[in-house]
């Protein structure tokens, strides 16, 4: 762990490269195992899986950019667990409507 | 669109992967922990969860004020330099000679400024600019004109443009010499015998056909430009105060400057979406749009 100390990894972020990683890891499968044609959607370009992937991706990090920079994060509720309790962050939401959009875009786009 | 798109052949990529994995993925997953926390160094972080995208959006903190107003002045730079080398290109792609000798020699002309590393071309306007020593700025001064780049917002600007248009139009002309290259001499001579006016020939002939690499002349001057560093910042350093610092001298800055590892990775994540955003545009539009006119393709 000493030699990876510069990367300065945190749980949260580790997560979220781990859910990344499976993302990827299931497509390549799904690729391999479901060959797949292009299609055009409301956008009116051919896209594919992977293209589908890569726009629901993007539109999640600027929704969550959008997300703090005009509503901001403020505490939604609060969980109790034991003598700690977890805040849990209005911008869960924005993780909510990605993934809302991400399910639409793979269906339309 | 019945094609089956067969994905095994990525495999062949594996090894670039692998390369690229070290040079660019481990980086940037470092830059994506390293915007989620606070150092003072000696590798000890400590966790800021959203904080720094909090103040990079809020135009009202230190750090968003200055991250908008880069952004802006990127933007205007971006847009200011696109309207000048664009129409100038086309100008100067439309008087170049098409045979002879002189095609050669206008070629190599046309390409000098392009071998120029940055810094040099830097370095070159510094001093072409200095009221003592340099040839513009002396020359400039005999006029009677006040020109410090130095001192003044106004010429730092025009001096950085006009650097710009200088380094960067003989890539636009050439992008659009070649375009201009690719049109049979049929098209012209049908013009002639329809006695069509030298606009119209522009016009109906000429611009569409260089539609194609008058996108990626303007694709790759945005890019460019919007993530110009050497140039401005050997000339005039991102000033006076903070007239021409642009959002890569503002990130180097934050990064290297004030050691605001945390801000500067937060920025650099915002900055590098928005260019992989406009990338992907540019790309989906230009494949699209050949696409498109493929089956016409055909038939002429």
């Amino acid at each position: 762990m000493e030699n990876i100390a510069w990367m300065a990894w945190t749980l949260p972020t580790a997560i979220f490269f781990g859910l990344l990683a499976c993302t990827l890891a299931v497509m390549t499968w799904l690729a391999i195992a479901y060959p797949e044609a292009e299609r055009v959607g409301v956008l009116r370009i051919p896209t594919t899986r992977g293209d589908r992937l890569f726009i629901s991706l993007i539109m999640a990090a600027v929704i969550h950019l959008v997300w703090i920079g005009v509503v901001g994060t403020d505490t939604l509720a609060t969980i109790p667990l034991g003598e700690e309790s977890i805040d849990l962050s209005s911008l869960w939401l924005a993780t909510v409507i990605s993934l809302v959009s991400a399910v639409a875009i793979f269906r339309r786009v | 669109m019945d094609r089956t798109v067969n994905q095994k052949a990525w495999f062949l990529v594996l090894p670039v992967f692998l390369v690229v994995a070290f040079s660019a993925v481990l980086p940037l997953m470092t830059v994506v922990n390293y915007s989620m926390q606070d150092t003072f160094g000696n590798n000890q972080f400590f966790w800021n969860g959203v904080g720094w995208f909090k103040e990079l959006l809020d135009p009202s903190t230190d750090l968003g004020g200055r991250f908008f107003a880069s952004l802006w002045r990127n933007l205007f730079f971006s847009a200011v330099i696109l309207a000048i080398e664009v129409p100038l290109g086309i100008v100067v792609a439309l008087s170049m000679p098409r045979r002879g000798w002189s095609v050669a020699a206008c070629l190599v002309i046309m390409a000098l400024p392009l071998l120029i590393p940055w810094n040099v071309v830097g370095t070159i306007w510094q001093i072409f600019g200095r009221p003592d020593i340099g040839l513009l700025g002396y020359v400039l001064h005999k006029i009677g004109l006040n020109y410090n780049y130095v001192s003044n917002d106004l010429d730092a600007w025009a001096t950085v443009i006009v650097m710009d248009v200088w380094h960067w139009t003989s890539l636009v002309a050439l992008l659009c010499y070649a375009g201009l290259k690719s049109i049979p001499d049929a098209y012209y001579q049908a013009a002639q015998i329809d006695g069509a006016s030298r606009w119209a020939v522009f016009k109906a002939i000429q611009l569409p056909k260089m539609n194609r690499v008058l996108l990626i002349a303007v694709l790759l001057r945005f890019m460019d430009s919007f993530m110009i560093y050497t140039e401005p910042f050997v000339v005039t350093g991102g000033g006076p105060g903070n007239s021409t610092t642009f959002v890569s001298i503002e990130l180097v800055k934050i990064a290297l400057g004030q050691f605001d590892l945390g801000k500067a990775a937060a920025l650099s994540l915002v900055y590098n979406l928005i260019i992989i955003i406009v990338c992907w545009v540019f790309y989906t539009v230009m494949t699209n749009a050949g696409a498109e006119r493929q089956p016409s393709k055909g038939v002429a």
